[in-house]
């Protein structure tokens, strides 16, 4: 394992600015894992981290294939987890909305600019990303129609879902969308959850990358735990419900659960009466993909997913 | 009249209300309609100077109005209550969310019923103040697309300049692109800094409007005079000036200034050491438009913009 400086910056007034990497093997760049690039992405942190551990105990052991050189970058934005704040210190602008970068641009095109630099010529990248609202999700891989990804191999990590999803014109400037324009096979993965580590889930993650990385000849390997036969869904497939009242949100369900049509999956309750003001029902049978887990809710925001049945 | 746009439910006990103020015209129809918008932002506050002055002058001679004028002052109004740029609760950008979707998220929603509300308007005018970092002089900012439709009514809005971007750098998810490609046009100006009014500015931009609605026909009152716009198009180039390294900006020239290569225009000292890390000099020769007012830089954070060229 080798420790070693991505991109770094100084600062006036805290310590430098470094992003890190840990690179396992020497020769062709063949894969990349990329965690946090926001400041409350903890769970994203916490996988890397036990990849980084796991890897080393596997290049000890001499699981590695020779020539193939892996790449694990934990976090992009360690000034911002430092401060718990979730997009740039200064000007609160998101580094996954700054790919492929400016290297003579704002700071956080810069920061973009050159950690894209070293990590873009490597066969396959992955990244553990999360969504900006609140909940917790059915682990899965997400893959951006761009006409290059691959789903098939999207499959090989054998989580339980593969979600394809049209990019929206914001998308373009992602870390996933440039990566697969210039020819990294390109797969952003979510677990169970992002502000608060949930360590069945990271097992899992880490089991997927692990796992997906043997299929690929990178790395001599069982994968340990279970390898589910994902299921591909689009994304406009799945079923938002939203909460048509505001107040306290009580769920009933979990992410994976299966539901009929029909069932009642939360209710909202008057944050004032305590009664029960609207229930959120299942509009068809489906599996649970997303609920929210804050205490209250908006108006007409988005508290359940669900992935309908196939049948 | 007073009308609520857009009712949504917060959590404990509070509506959210997105509320216009329609003024009509005393005798006959509605006539054409022009639209003000602003307080997307909730940090930039140049825009509510202007929806007020600009009612107080209607106000002052109602009969002269021959068309309709909605102002709506507050897109974010929980993030102009909290000191707070984008959505609270969200940390979403505002003007990223648009144009919505009805039976989407409370925000896409929320954008939806804007942008509903607004299509159908003669001329709308979606005024910013730049953010708390830079200061602005009057300007209007146009993508190529709808240069065509949108550089005859800019140039009689009384502002400095007229920036006409090329489409390479077009933003979707903007109000004024939204209403744009739906047929409605829109103006987007930036003024000023944010946190901040500037009276002079809002003033200035307040008569852009008069002659505005003139032209439209929806104000049938005298009109000022308007200042013609330096217009800056495509290929011609505007040179951003980003700050080399970080520390404390500390700004010698103030927005507006005309520049000769050379000339400093700032420096970026570290206090703890008591020294200059570098002076910022402007690269060519032109008119600095665009200054940062923030002193706390990181580096690559934008200082300014000049436009190239000599006096127009
Ligand atoms: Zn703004």
């Amino acid at each position: 394992m080798e420790r070693q400086i991505v991109y770094e910056s100084r600062s006036l007034y805290r310590d430098d600015f470094r992003v890190t990497g840990f690179a396992f093997g020497q020769g062709e760049p063949a894969m990349c894992i990329v965690g946090s690039m926001r400041g409350n992405e903890y769970q994203q942190l916490y996988i890397c981290s036990q990849l980084v551990r796991r890897l080393g105990e596997l290049e000890a052991q001499g699981r590695l294939v020779p020539d193939r050189q892996i790449l694990v970058i934990p976090c992009v934005n360690p000034y911002s987890m430092n401060l718990q704040k979730r997009f740039w210190c200064i000007d609160n602008t998101d580094i996954n909305r700054m790919f492929p970068g400016y290297a003579l641009g704002e700071t956080t095109q810069r920061v973009a600019a050159g950690v894209f630099d070293q990590i873009q010529r490597y066969q396959y990248g992955v990244q553990f990303s999360s969504f900006y609202m609140p909940g917790a999700f059915v682990p899965h891989v997400r893959i951006m129609k761009t006409g290059y990804e691959d789903r098939e191999m999207a499959v090989r990590f054998g989580l339980p879902y593969v979600v394809l999803h049209a990019p929206r014109p914001f998308d373009t400037t992602t870390l996933n969308y440039n990566w697969q324009i210039w020819d990294t096979k390109a797969f952003t993965l979510y677990t169970a959850s992002n502000s608060r580590v949930d360590r069945p889930s990271a097992h899992q993650a880490v089991e997927a990358v692990l796992g997906f990385m043997a299929d690929q000849d990178l790395l001599r390997y069982h994968r340990h735990g279970s390898f589910y036969l994902s299921r591909v869904v689009e994304s406009e497939d799945m079923i938002a419900l939203r909460a048509d009242r505001a107040g306290f949100f009580e769920s009933f369900v979990v992410p994976g659960q299966e539901v009929e049509a029909g069932e009642d999956l939360a209710r909202i309750l008057d944050p004032y009466l305590g009664t029960e003001q609207s229930r959120v029902t299942a509009p068809a049978a489906g599996t649970v993909a997303f609920v929210r887990d804050e205490a209250m809710t908006y108006e007409s925001t988005t508290v359940v997913k669900l992935i309908p049945s196939d049948d | 009249m007073i009308k609520t746009v857009v009712r949504v439910g917060l959590p404990v006990g509070e509506d959210l209300h997105i509320r216009k103020n329609r003024l009509s015209p005393q005798t006959g129809g509605p006539g054409r309609r022009v639209s003000i918008v602003t307080g997307t932002h909730g940090d930039e506050l140049e825009g509510q100077y202007v929806c007020y002055a600009l009612q107080r002058r209607i106000q002052a001679q109602p009969e002269l109005l021959r068309g309709t004028v909605d102002i709506y002052p507050a897109l974010n109004p929980l993030g102009l209550n909290s000191v707070t740029r984008g959505i609270p609760g969200f940390d979403l950008d505002m003007n990223r969310s648009f144009p919505g979707q009805p039976d989407g998220d409370m925000n896409e929603a929320v954008a939806a019923e804007i942008v509903q509300d607004l299509l159908g308007s003669d001329l709308c005018l979606d005024i910013h103040a730049s953010n708390i970092f830079l200061t602005e002089i009057p300007q209007i900012r146009i993508n190529e697309l709808h240069a065509a439709q949108l550089l005859p009514l800019a140039r009689l809005a009384n502002v400095d300049l007229v920036w006409v971007h090329s489409n390479a750098t077009v933003l979707e998810s903007t109000l004024a692109y939204s209403l744009n490609s739906r047929g409605t046009p829109t103006l987007v100006v930036e003024m000023g800094v944010g946190m901040r009014i500037t009276k002079s500015y809002g003033d200035q931009l307040v008569d852009g409007i008069f002659r505005l609605m003139a032209e439209l026909g929806v104000w049938r009152g005298d009109v000022p005079e308007v200042r013609a716009p330096v217009v800056s198009q495509p290929p011609e180039e505007v040179a951003f000036l980003n700050a080399p390294v970080s520390g404390i900006w500390l700004k010698h020239l103030d927005h507006g200034a005309r520049l000769r290569a050379g000339d400093v225009l700032g420096e970026i000292l570290d206090p703890l050491r008591g020294q200059v890390l570098c002076a910022v000099t402007a690269p060519v020769d032109g008119w600095l438009f665009t200054v940062r007012e923030y002193p706390v830089v990181d580096q690559g954070s934008l200082l300014a913009r000049i436009l190239p060229g000599g006096e127009r």
